[in-house]
């Protein structure tokens, strides 16, 4: 899993060395630049809506729910890789995860931090929301309706983000102290010593540590499972055709998994480059994601077929034209046929080596794979609302400019913190990658973060040259 | 305190140590070594009882909450379902369970550790900054009833380690 001749040191160096060494690339400040500007129209568009309220956006009557919960649900599901990299492949014990899961888990905080932004500010009123959305006892004597499944999103998703926090910020403590104890800057030294409370690798301390890893491992699986579950009951439990079906779950959550895995090759795939990770990176790594991709995205094609059976199947007059509208006869018919493409057509060329090994190919499929997966969300929200059961209701959907800025923002935003994080933090785990050395062993036993494992594993010949 | 170079080493001297009588000892290495669990005698925690503890708080939080606002405090019915409309009540259950025993594991293990504590007397030893880089080091504590300076230090030189030093309180 790791290549070039790497020992204890040159792993520590390797990686500390992108947060420590004094001189920011330049192509840094470029990416930064360009994400921190876009982000601004997040700013801009957020004053603006507190400013005017949500009627600025193009939601309408019958399309009430529209790009808010669309980018929602989209980032949200974006963030499902990180965690299902960091808890299921770790109770999975698939190595590989160890030099991706610190930034597919940074990613998830940062899409989840995202995402939560649609539902607080489509409230209009943010500030007023808390009583709305959590359980405090108010001087109005208001409790939040508990049979709703959009106070179920609420717990479901600020329990997500801050259990995601703290799954990455206990796996950063002894990276940190590696810092601390690399950083000659007085004040980083500091900083990182406060951030890492004095952690000093203590035997015990470490028999604590993994089993307080593993046991948040044990509890972010279901987390992660349930989370994406409640987003699609938010759907699935009211009554609207299109919306009312019992595979929206399991579809949902494959969904999210497939969309994070997209994004998690968007991001590393320049990632290794531009920072030289290619030997913790490896090209293994990117090809088992693009396979995790393919398995996900036909779990979605299951979904897509079951939808259009269910609406056939159930002799519904409404299922029946809702299923017809969305896919020819209604005006939103290449929405659909698009999502087919994107989720559908595309990943078929993982099949082949030739795609499936390149990067470049990759990272298209990846990015088409992201336009789908917001197509999804699209199309089961705006083609099941627009028709409504009262014909003299219909109406079409269309995006105000609002929509679009606040969406585009949200996407700097989302950059700008992962450039953030790319300089301040170690992107990648130094201690876990030290464990997958062969100098981590001991009379034949791999350390291996998660459990003992009996069988060793060569990943390299020491006779080779290390890698450049 | 000892200085080694690989984990091997390090094991195989805490065993010493471990046979030698001596129980107040510490190693640090700057990733886990499960071998040392047992080379050290350490005990399993008792993190995993205190995080279901912490399950079950949330639990019953969660029920309790919903109970009390739907049944006692503002019993008001929506959709012809019942005050007490337990599947309803699941999932806000089910992710404060999570949480509690979430924050139990971390803040447990934390203050199991002893940390946050910025200062502790090994960092003392300059050499001390690659424990978390890739030396590996070996403590036994001043404290140890088997303790005594000098048959101790000639104890730990003779344990294949690269140097000792005497770590001021």
């Amino acid at each position: 899993m790791i290549e070039g001749d790497h020992t204890l040191g040159s792993v520590s160096d390797k990686i500390g060395d992108v947060t420590l060494k004094k001189k920011t690339p330049f192509h840094w400040f470029i990416g930064f630049g360009i994400a921190f500007m876009i982000a601004q129209l997040l700013l801009f568009t957020t004053i603006w809506l507190l400013a005017n309220g949500i009627g600025i956006w193009g939601n309408n009557q019958p399309v009430g729910w529209a790009f808010d919960i669309i980018n929602f649900v989209w980032w949200i599901g974006i963030g499902h890789a990180g965690t299902l990299i960091s808890a299921i492949l770790l109770l999975l014990n698939q190595k590989w995860r160890t030099s991706i899961n610190r930034f597919a888990e940074a990613m998830t905080l940062f899409a989840v931090a995202c995402a939560a932004m649609f539902p607080l500010l489509h409230t209009g009123r943010p500030w007023l929301a808390i009583y709305w959305l959590f359980p405090y006892p108010n001087v109005m004597g208001i409790w939040p309706q508990f049979r709703s499944p959009l106070i179920w999103d609420v717990f479901a998703v600020s329990t997500y983000a801050t259990v995601s926090l703290l799954f990455w910020y206990v796996g950063l403590i002894p990276d940190l102290a590696t810092l601390r104890d690399r950083a000659k800057n007085k004040f980083f030294k500091f900083v990182y010593a406060t951030l890492s409370w004095g952690w000093r690798g203590s035997a015990r301390h470490w028999h604590r540590y993994e089993l307080a890893y593993l046991i948040l491992a044990g509890l972010s699986t279901p987390l992660v499972l349930s989370v994406h579950s409640i987003v699609s009951l938010d759907f699935s439990v009211s009554q609207v055709p299109g919306w009312h079906a019992t595979i929206f779950p399991p579809y949902f959550v494959a969904g999210a998994i497939f969309a994070g895995f997209a994004m998690v090759l968007i991001l590393c795939i320049p990632l290794r480059h531009l920072y030289n990770m290619k030997d913790f990176i490896t090209h293994t790594h990117l090809v088992y994601m693009g396979k995790v991709m393919m398995a996900t995205g036909f779990i979605v094609i299951y979904g897509y077929a079951m939808e259009a059976f269910f609406g056939w199947y159930s002799g519904a007059q409404y299922e029946v034209f809702m299923i017809k509208n969305r896919i020819w006869e209604g005006p939103y018919w290449w929405s659909y046929w698009l999502l087919i493409f994107c989720n559908g057509i595309s990943i078929q060329f993982l099949w082949f080596k030739r795609f499936r090994e390149s990067e470049f190919w990759l990272f298209v499929i990846s990015i088409i794979v992201s336009v789908g997966m917001w197509l999804e969300r699209f199309v089961i929200i705006v083609t099941s609302l627009h028709r409504d059961f009262l014909p003299s209701s219909w109406a079409m959907y269309s995006p105000s400019m609002f929509d679009i800025s606040m969406f585009t923002g949200t996407i700097g935003f989302f950059f700008t913190l992962i450039f953030l994080f790319v300089r301040f933090v170690p992107i990648i785990s130094i201690f876990e990658v030290r464990t997958l050395l062969p100098e981590a062993m001991v009379h034949g036993h791999q350390q291996d973060f998660e459990e003992n494992v009996n069988e060793v594993e060569y990943t390299y010949d020491r006779t080779d040259p290390p890698n450049a | 305190m000892a200085e080694f170079d690989t984990a091997e080493q390090l094991v195989d001297a805490a065993r010493e140590v471990r046979d030698a009588g001596y129980t107040k000892t510490d190693a640090f290495s700057p990733f886990p070594i499960h071998e040392m669990d047992e080379a050290l005698g350490i005990k399993r925690s008792i993190l995993p009882y205190l995080c279901f503890a912490g399950g079950i708080t949330g639990l019953l939080s969660g029920l309790g909450l919903t109970y009390f606002v739907h049944v006692i405090d503002y019993p008001i019915i929506v959709g012809g379902r019942p005050h007490f409309s337990l599947p309803s009540f699941i999932p806000p259950t089910y992710e404060l369970t999570i949480l509690l025993a979430a924050f139990t594991a971390v803040f447990g293990m934390l203050f199991l550790n002893g940390l946050p504590r910025p200062y502790h007397p090994v960092f003392n030893v300059p050499r001390f900054a690659l424990a978390t880089r890739e030396k590996f080091f070996l403590l036994i504590e001043q404290e140890d009833p088997k303790f005594d300076y000098g048959s101790t230090r000639t104890f730990m030189e003779g344990l294949k380690g690269q140097e000792v030093f005497d770590v001021e309180e």
